[in-house]
């Protein structure tokens, strides 16, 4: 089983920690896996998008070709991925940044305004986290597993304040 | 068995690079290598190393040449327009016979070229990038469990043979993410009577230098120099096979090019075609021996890079051109995705 994750949006929306989430929490389940992120100028304002390949099988290429799962965090990256997802895969819009629906039909598209969600909490910056809960919900390859002890190894022990926050948002995404 | 972290290419290299016993590294900043020094620039305090950020490039590899004259393990790293710039210091310690480790985490080019993960240094860091006849032991990681690995050895190897050795890795290496253990080990430290370390009055003194104004000398050094050379040649050829036991259809790839191949390689067997394939660790020495008894076996060979086509060569030369060679590649910052490959094997099995 392996799992194709594409995280993209814009810079500074934390795609590359979401995608970090992800990656630790496949470690911590002694997984196979990679995670390869866009860097350079786009990290700072552009488009940024990650990589992350969660496997029971070492992993070859780390670039995702045809992800399984797309996470799209503005309207840009839904444009320009869309067309890459597998059939039967699933998109996962923030329905508050992406102001159209998913076109295509063989594929599973969920949506929740992470954006509004996290704002509601007082922490705008983490609708990555919102995301994040909600693939866990409704990803059965993501579910599983504690993600307080995910957050722990994620947040470094300088930023041990923000652990609360992080997991109240990835609560947010999960139970919405 | 030691924890596993998630960790950049370019930090479990630099991890590793202070595992092996490496106290002293000299850089420049420059995409997509830069984490490599920060990692440095925050360790080396810590552990009574130096770090030393140059003014230059052209700086950095001649503090890496003083540092290696006085037998210390040292490190300087950069990324393709960095390391050319390097050229001139890497020719003098290869001329000078001394161990050091250079890093060069490619980007396309030529000339500033693009900050994007690229392959199109082969030329630069296995045929002598510098002036004069010489050669760099290059290791090529694709993981970055091997960059740390790799970089253990590529020390170890410097050391044995008094060679400049080189980790040509790429972009995608340097910055994915990936589990990684690093052994702790004690460094292969050995004696290096050659070292300038003051004489204390007790020996004659050592001499560091490149420069022989008689031309049979400077003939007869680069012979001797040439006949280590062969020593590393039988000794120290590093590859991978894969899929290769019945394969008809042999790629050829490194770093990041063969984890792509290997993807490859699976779709096509599942589609009834037999590939396989041959990874390099090591480009020089070029692994000739698994490639000349391939191409007994196989009907073609497809080289696969990041590059217009610069490897291709050696596969030629090492396979003495008695089976097609062809090439798959894409450059610039571009990497191939496993359909161009499969593309270009089915071409070549559909025309039998």
């Amino acid at each position: 089983m392996t799992t194709n994750i594409l995280i993209a949006g814009f810079g500074g929306q934390g795609i590359l920690f979401a995608g970090k989430v992800l990656a630790y929490k496949g470690l911590l389940e002694d997984k196979q896996l990679s995670w390869l992120p866009s860097y350079g100028p786009e990290m700072r304002g552009g488009t940024a998008n990650c990589n992350i390949i969660i496997s029971d099988e070492p992993v070859g290429s780390p670039i995702v070709f045809e992800p399984d799962i797309l996470v799209v965090m503005n309207r840009p990256s839904l444009d320009k991925y869309e067309k890459e997802v597998v059939p039967g895969g699933m998109i996962l819009v923030d329905s508050a940044m992406v102001d159209r629906k998913v076109e295509r039909t063989d594929v599973r598209a969920v949506y929740i305004p992470a954006t509004t969600l996290a704002s509601q909490l007082g922490t705008p910056g983490l609708a990555n986290m919102v995301l994040v809960g909600k693939l866990m919900k409704e990803c059965p390859e993501l579910a599983g597993g504690s993600i307080e002890e995910v957050l722990h190894k994620v947040i470094s022990a300088r930023h041990a304040d923000l652990f609360e926050s992080n997991l109240n948002a990835v609560k947010k995404g999960m139970e919405y | 068995m030691a924890e596993k972290f998630l960790m950049k290419g370019n930090e479990a290299l630099a991890e590793a690079a202070i595992r092996a016993g490496c106290r002293i590294y000299f850089g420049y900043p420059i995409t997509p290598q830069t984490e490599l020094a920060a990692y440095m620039a925050k360790r080396m305090p810590k552990i009574g190393g130096v770090f030393v950020q140059a003014e230059s490039e052209v700086a950095a590899i001649n503090m890496v040449y003083g540092a290696a004259s006085a037998g210390k393990r040292v490190m300087t790293s950069s990324s393709s327009p960095g390391v050319s710039l390097k050229q001139e210091g890497i020719s003098y310690l290869a001329g000078s016979d001394l161990p050091a480790v250079i890093v060069n985490v490619q980007r396309g080019g030529p000339g500033l070229g693009g900050i994007q993960p690229s392959q199109s240094d082969y030329f630069q860091a296995t045929k002598g990038g510098g002036h004069g006849d010489y050669h760099l032991i290059v290791l090529t990681p694709a993981s970055v469990q091997e960059m740390a690995d790799l970089t253990g050895l590529a020390f170890d190897l410097a050391d044995r043979y008094r060679v400049p050795s080189m980790i040509l890795a790429d972009g995608t290496i340097g910055q994915m993410m990936e589990p990684v253990e690093i052994e702790e080990t004690e460094p292969h430290l050995i004696e290096k009577p050659w070292a300038v370390t003051g004489t204390q009055m007790k020996r004659k003194h050592n001499v560091i230098n490149s420069l022989y104004l008689d031309p049979e000398e400077l003939e007869q050094t680069n012979i001797d120099r040439f006949a280590r050379y062969e020593t590393i040649k039988q000794n120290e050829a590093r590859w991978e096979e894969y899929m290769m036991e019945d394969a008809d259809y042999c790629l050829v790839a490194f770093g990041i090019a063969s984890r792509v191949a290997k993807n490859a390689v699976v779709s096509l067997r599942a589609k009834g075609i037999k590939a396989g394939l041959i990874r390099p660790i090591t480009v020089w020495p070029f692994p000739e021996k698994p490639l000349a008894e391939a191409a007994d076996r196989v009907k073609a060979f497809v080289s696969v890079e990041l590059s217009m086509g610069q490897m291709i060569e050696d596969v030629k030369l090492a396979t003495g051109s008695r089976k097609p060679v062809v090439l798959c590649s894409r450059t610039g910052g571009v990497i191939p995705g496993p359909d161009q490959i499969i593309e270009t094997v089915e071409k070549l099995a559909g025309g039998r």
